[in-house]
């Protein structure tokens, strides 16, 4: 599952968000959560689509709740898209990659 | 990936991935037919949001929607069906001897027989809030969103099984549960009214809608009118969780099959619909009780149907 999405902590989310030169889709998901599982080869095509322009990162809300509490994260799959370090787009539930890719004006 | 091959011309298309979809599914892979599950979100339907289905036969420590939807999944993969997941058929159209199903961007699938079983969806509240509110407070699945709200509060709109079913479950994260129910008395089975009413946690505005809910970057607040004196209050809640009914997905067939006057699909006694060719199963045809049991005999009833079609056909 590796591939070219980024796995976040709470120890690389300052240099892997906050401080990224490239925006950054976070996509909030949790093992239970049925859509979240369909979304995981939508992330993952979207970072090979995309490698260099943007990074696509998983925060795992379960394992760090207080980052998911922080954006006001209330329901999953939740994708956040971070610019300079600041989240400048909120898209909730599954979709499909092209109306993703619409939705984030890529 | 998502995308099915455009080419192909399978011999059955089945639309929706709930009971009765994977049942019609698991029948007609069986026969050997080539099988395409179409679903529009992810496999489950809205029985895999429901925590415990306690009147499923075969589990009798009852089992979570999500845990029974996975076994049907699996056993329809078992006999060879494909899964074509996030693809919303938007038409059904014709050409010559099979059905062309095209989503709202214009991809196609091709098909010789349907099966719609596209189940039907929760009614919104169609209240200044909701939307705005949706995934940031507001919820139509409580074990998706529960353990969000953790020692919150949290409102639940309705009084039927799934209301009660889904305000018990909020219970183990909430720290109040606040039903608003339009009547003065539950619809919801017997054996949850018991249960809601012996729990702490739970209370009660009976006789009262929600006509807004309110907030800044998150729900604070629902206001409620009752029905009966016409006052209306504030409550102060996290989370929303409406249960007030259903609409059926049939949107989509407007003008290609016969519909009854509430939108569900009117089919024969093999469930064949107004169109050869298509069938319907499950709570989105025009039934008398919307049951996980009820969706897997129909469906495996619109899966012998459409086989025996093709059958005539060849």
């Amino acid at each position: 599952m590796a591939g070219n999405t980024v796995e976040l902590t709470s120890a690389n989310w300052e240099a892997e968000v906050v401080n990224s030169e490239t925006p950054v889709l976070v996509d909030f998901w949790a093992a239970w959560c049925g859509p979240c599982r369909v979304m995981a080869p939508v992330m993952e095509e979207l970072a090979t689509r995309y490698a260099g322009t943007i990074k696509v990162g998983k925060l795992n809300v379960d394992e760090y709740p207080e980052i998911a509490g922080r954006f006001g994260v209330m329901s999953i799959p939740t994708f956040i898209y971070f610019q300079n370090g600041q989240p400048v787009r909120q898209i909730i539930g599954a979709m499909p990659l092209e109306r993703l890719v619409h939705e984030l004006g890529l | 990936m998502t995308e099915g091959n455009a080419e192909a011309i399978r011999d059955i298309a089945i639309l929706g991935a709930g009971p009765a979809g994977l049942t019609a599914a698991i029948y007609a892979s069986r026969a050997l037919r080539t099988v395409a599950v179409i679903e529009k979100g992810v496999p489950g339907g809205q029985i895999a949001m429901t925590d415990l289905i306690e009147n499923y036969p075969g589990f009798p420590d009852g089992i979570s929607g999500m845990e029974l939807m996975t076994k049907f999944e699996e056993q329809a993969r078992r006999f060879g069906a494909e899964f074509i997941n996030l693809f919303e058929v938007a038409s059904i159209g014709r050409d010559g001897s099979h059905f062309i199903l095209a989503d709202p961007s214009g991809r196609t699938l091709k098909a010789r027989t349907v099966i719609i079983a596209t189940g039907q969806q929760s009614r919104q509240l169609n209240v200044p809030g909701e939307a705005e509110f949706t995934g940031r407070g507001v919820s139509y699945c409580a074990t998706c969103d529960g353990a969000f709200f953790r020692d919150r509060k949290v409102v639940v709109v309705g009084g039927g099984n799934s209301a009660i079913q889904e305000a018990l479950y909020l219970t183990r994260f909430a720290s109040s549960v606040t039903v608003v129910h339009r009547r003065d008395a539950l619809r919801a089975d017997r054996i949850l009214q018991e249960r809601a009413f012996a729990n702490e946690k739970i209370s009660f505005a009976w006789d009262s809608v929600v006509i807004s809910i309110n907030g800044d970057t998150k729900v604070d607040s629902v206001t409620i009118r009752n029905v009966k004196t016409g006052e209306t209050s504030n409550i102060e809640t996290d989370g929303v969780f409406i249960y007030i009914g259903y609409n059926p997905n049939t949107s989509f067939l407007a003008g290609t099959v016969e519909l009854d006057e509430a939108g569900y699909v009117i089919t024969d006694d093999t469930l064949q619909t107004s169109v050869p060719g298509i069938f319907a199963c499950g709570d989105v045809r025009a039934n008398h009780l919307k049951q996980v049991s009820v969706a897997v005999g129909e469906g495996a009833l619109a899966a012998v149907s459409a086989e025996t079609y093709l059958e005539n056909l060849e």
